[in-house]
């Protein structure tokens, strides 16, 4: 375990450096630096949640103690053997997989490996550092904890020489990535976390959408924003019942109302030019609506919700009633 | 300074350009909407097919093909909307962009629904 603490010294500083690169996020380049930004949230999130306090903290402990075990994986492979920290690597391929695909749902599946604890860890941290607004305590502690995972990677690639492994590391990484997972590029690297929509059958014609308030609280958009444009989408009307559920008519299944939700957050939520969700809907002059970034300050106009065109249906029903 | 110059105004209009041309263009989007039914029925619409195309024909060719009835609405705001019988999103989107169908380009048409 010595050698293991000397090593993530070494790495903190670079480390530091490599996050505040991977803070800033940019293509290829900062694809990179999100890795390494990555595996730093895993390690810094044991630091930060506990501070934090958050809601998230039991499940940020849960992560913590696999996070634990995995820092004891990383660790081993570097004195051990080649293929372990393929091992490693592959698991923090991962694990970035899922940050950037945004997986909402696996998050509650949790736990299968400790490859998907650092995955989910991640995920978790990235909703908490979204709260926290990326402390610069959390930054000096990621850069340690990215040491290990980092340091694994270095003794992998030419067995003792740290430093001439990185890029070729990097490549390897990357190259492995992207084979494993075509579409990360496209979708970017969103570590960015909503809890699943729970749907409730209410009757026989109307779903329950009951936890849309938790939603748009995560997605800073007013209720009334989300309800309009899944009204709009799914062409149907509803009401909002006494606890704040979204009552619509129709039957929708979960992943229905998943999929109309993920187009609304790219279409209200992320940021064009950074990707981040931390944005904000404002009306704007004309009665335009605009989002802000938060992060990277961009401002862009986004297009009123318009149902269109809704065929008539059940008339003879109505006539009836 | 010119080269300057020009340069600013060709990046500033280029990206006017694009932007005026999105939201002009949402005016010209093709909307494909699907709007529930009793039970497991749907409704599919089309709405905002260019003038320049025959409603009547498209209509007909897309119920021989698809093997669904429809027809076409006309509604005071929207224009001339084209409603299929079921589900018929994936596959109206696939004719309007096929060489043998209208050959329009994907960007110009949007999905809606789940």
């Amino acid at each position: 375990m010595a050698d293991t603490d000397t090593v993530p010294v070494d790495r903190k500083s670079r480390k530091s450096v490599a996050f505040s690169e991977g803070t800033s996020v940019m293509d290829a380049d900062g694809n990179i630096s999100d890795a390494v930004h990555g595996e730093d949230k895993t390690t810094a999130e044991k630091h930060t949640t506990p501070p934090s306090g958050d809601g998230e903290v039991d499940k940020m402990t849960d992560m913590f103690a696999n996070m634990a075990k995995k820092k004891k994986k990383s660790s081993k492979p570097k004195t051990s053997a080649i293929e372990d920290g393929e091992e490693a690597a592959a698991a923090a391929e991962g694990g970035e997989f899922d940050a950037s695909t945004m997986k909402k749902k696996k998050k509650k599946s949790s736990k299968p490996k400790a490859a998907d604890d650092s995955f989910e860890a991640k995920l978790a941290k990235a909703g908490v550092e979204g709260e926290d607004g990326g402390s610069g305590d959390a930054n000096g502690e990621v850069a340690e904890q990215e040491g290990d995972p980092l340091a694994g990677t270095g003794i992998w690639a030419h067995n003792t020489t740290t430093p001439i492994s990185y890029p070729l590391l990097l490549n390897r990484f990357f190259t492995l990535l992207n084979q494993y997972n075509p579409d990360i590029l496209s979708s970017g690297s969103k570590s960015y976390k909503i809890p699943p929509p729970q749907c409730l059958r209410e009757g026989n014609k109307k779903t329950i959408f009951a936890n849309i308030a938790e939603i748009c609280k995560r997605m800073k958009r007013s209720d009334e924003h989300v309800t309009q444009f899944l009204f709009a989408e799914l062409g149907t009307s509803g009401s909002v019942d006494g606890s704040k559920r979204l009552v619509i008519k129709g039957r929708f299944q979960q992943k229905q109302i998943e999929n109309v939700l993920r187009r609304y957050i790219v279409e209200y939520v992320t940021c064009k030019t950074c990707r981040s969700p931390d944005t904000e809907l404002n009306k704007g002059e004309n009665r335009l609506y605009f989002v802000t970034c938060n992060s990277c300050g961009s401002r862009r106009s986004v297009t009123a919700i318009k149902s269109g065109f809704t065929a008539q249906i059940g008339k003879r029903k109505r006539m009836n009633g | 300074m010119t080269t300057i110059e020009n340069l600013r105004t060709i990046d500033p209009f280029a990206e006017a350009d694009e932007d005026t041309g999105q939201v002009q263009q949402s005016q010209q989007y093709i909307h494909i909407r699907i709007q529930q039914r009793n039970g497991r029925k749907t409704l599919t619409t089309v709405q905002g097919i260019p003038k320049k195309f025959d409603q009547k024909k498209i209509l007909k060719v897309i119920k021989k093909k698809f093997a669904c009835n429809g027809t076409i609405v006309d509604s005071p705001e929207m224009g001339e909307v084209i409603q299929l019988q079921g589900d018929q999103r994936k596959d109206v989107q696939e004719f309007l962009t096929s060489e043998e169908g209208l050959g329009l380009k994907v960007n110009t048409i949007k999905v809606h629904g789940f």
